[in-house]
């Protein structure tokens, strides 16, 4: 190992690297390179001078996050907040993600019934639908066009307004409200005042189903949770904020970036397209979800009880950012990670993170990526980029990664 | 092979029902494992054990007997 760095007085080595770290241009698909140059647990620094561990091996991503020693408590004092707007926003507005078990268990199973793979399944049908009425739509109208606007986003707010039982016609004021809250750029009073904006809006929409219940989510919640005191209103509300942008924000950008990434594969793209098998295309999916891991701003816990990871020794109060886009590249979940190969079983990857916080929607995300790769390059063969690749806005700075606008032409 | 799974320790992830649905399901109230064949036939071996590993909550046990 090389000599020991250098402290300052305050007794902080002074070769800790900043995170997150900058991909390299021309590799937009790729985390950055830094990242795997790195030892697989090593101390970054964040954006409030605090120095997490960040944890990027595989095997170590999986134990880390399935140990009954780390805690996602946002509240705690060594929580490794994205910002000073992601620490106000998880904070201010708690909800199952930021709570350890048992509050977390009993809160995320008032919904879980929802996202059974036999329920999810019973959608696959609507959900084509939507997604054949969205590319006949596409179709119809101008080219160039942003796909960004004109499919990835409606496509899955659609599909969770559907689930939630949240009026679609609205989209337009929560999609602006949900991209403010996961931009990790944007100053702290904009977060939040969206966010206020939404659990307000959502409140509304639950009042609305305690009078007049029907067939969705929020009315379950409030029928079977709320009205018999077992969740507040404004519980109710603050999960129904996360359901729906975690609803749509994450999937949309799989729609947009896995299109691009596939346009810029073209011998994957083919493979996809003329994939007969449901499996194949599940395949595919999974690969893509393994490749592009979207959620590149990383898991983050604090450890409760001293554990030893990789040769190393975090501490009780330590934060942790388990980093799950280069844990998707190790060698050790698939060889030659750095290659897109939809034909390969990438199951075991940790896009959707692990341990019991473990993404709740990943079985309706599965079934809408399915029905969306499935069905847009067969319908529209001749798709393709209408700017140059580095003329394409990634965002860098949101906690989902992805493209702002995706401009394409068939 | 022997298995056992955890219904506490599960967070109805229903990836286990995706990987072995013949030996796993969902309960209708909240998603949670039911374990449909705790004695599963050799063919389903290599799924049941895939399906432990995938596990989120690592709710689910195998024994190799």
């Amino acid at each position: 190992m090389a000599s020991a760095p250098a402290t300052t007085r305050a007794g902080t080595p002074a070769e800790i690297p900043g995170f997150p770290m900058a991909r390299a241009a021309g590799c937009p698909f790729d985390p950055a390179p830094e990242l795997s140059a790195r030892a697989p647990v090593a101390r970054v620094r964040l954006w409030d001078g605090s120095t997490p561990w960040l944890i990027t091996g595989y095997a170590d991503a999986r134990a880390l996050l399935a140990d009954p020693r780390i805690s996602a408590d946002v509240r705690l004092a060594g929580f490794p907040h994205a910002s000073a707007a992601a620490r106000a926003r998880r904070t201010r507005a708690r909800t199952f993600i930021g709570m350890d078990d048992p509050d977390h268990a009993r809160l995320r199973r008032m919904v879980t019934a929802t996202f059974a793979i036999r329920r999810v399944e019973a959608l696959r049908a609507p959900i084509q639908r939507i997604v054949d009425q969205s590319i006949d739509a596409l179709l119809a109208g101008p080219r160039p066009v942003d796909l960004v606007q004109a499919f990835a986003l409606p496509v899955p707010s659609l599909v969770i307004c559907r689930l939630l039982g949240v009026p679609y016609a609205d989209h337009d004021f929560f999609q602006r409200r949900s991209r403010v809250m996961v931009d990790l750029g944007q100053p702290e009073e904009r977060v939040t005042a969206a966010q206020d904006e939404l659990i307000e809006y959502l409140g509304g929409v639950i009042a609305g189903k305690l009078a007049a219940p029907a067939d969705d989510l929020l009315s379950r919640l409030a029928v079977e949770q709320v009205a018999t005191g077992a969740l507040s209103r404004r519980e109710a509300a603050l999960m129904a904020v996360l359901l729906l942008v975690a609803g749509h924000e994450t999937t949309a950008n799989m729609i947009a970036l896995g299109t691009l990434a596939l346009l810029e594969h073209p011998d994957q793209l083919a493979a996809l397209r003329d994939a007969d098998d449901p499996a194949a295309i599940a395949a595919a999916v999974e690969e893509l979800l393994r490749y592009l891991t979207i959620t590149h701003s990383g898991r983050r816990r604090v450890a409760v009880e001293d554990i030893e990871v990789g040769g190393r020794l975090i501490r009780a109060g330590d934060g942790i950012v388990v980093a799950n886009d280069a844990a998707n590249r190790d060698e050790r979940l698939v060889g030659d990670p750095d290659r897109l190969d939809v034909h390969r079983d990438a199951r075991g990857h940790v896009a959707f993170g692990f341990g019991v916080h473990q993404c709740l929607g990943q079985p309706l995300a599965r079934v809408e990526l399915q029905v969306v790769y499935g069905t847009l390059y067969r319908r529209i063969p001749g798709l393709r980029l209408a700017v140059p690749l580095d003329q394409v806005p990634f965002r860098h700075d949101s906690a989902v990664y992805g493209v702002y606008e995706l401009p394409v032409t068939w | 092979m022997r298995v056992i799974v955890d219904q506490e320790k599960c967070i109805a992830s229903g990836q286990c029902v995706l990987t072995a649905g013949a030996v796993f399901d969902q309960d209708e109230q909240d998603g949670t494992v039911l374990l449909l064949d705790a004695g599963p036939p050799a063919e389903l071996h290599d799924d049941v054990r895939r399906a432990a590993a995938l596990c989120p909550a690592q709710a689910i046990i195998v024994i190799d007997s």
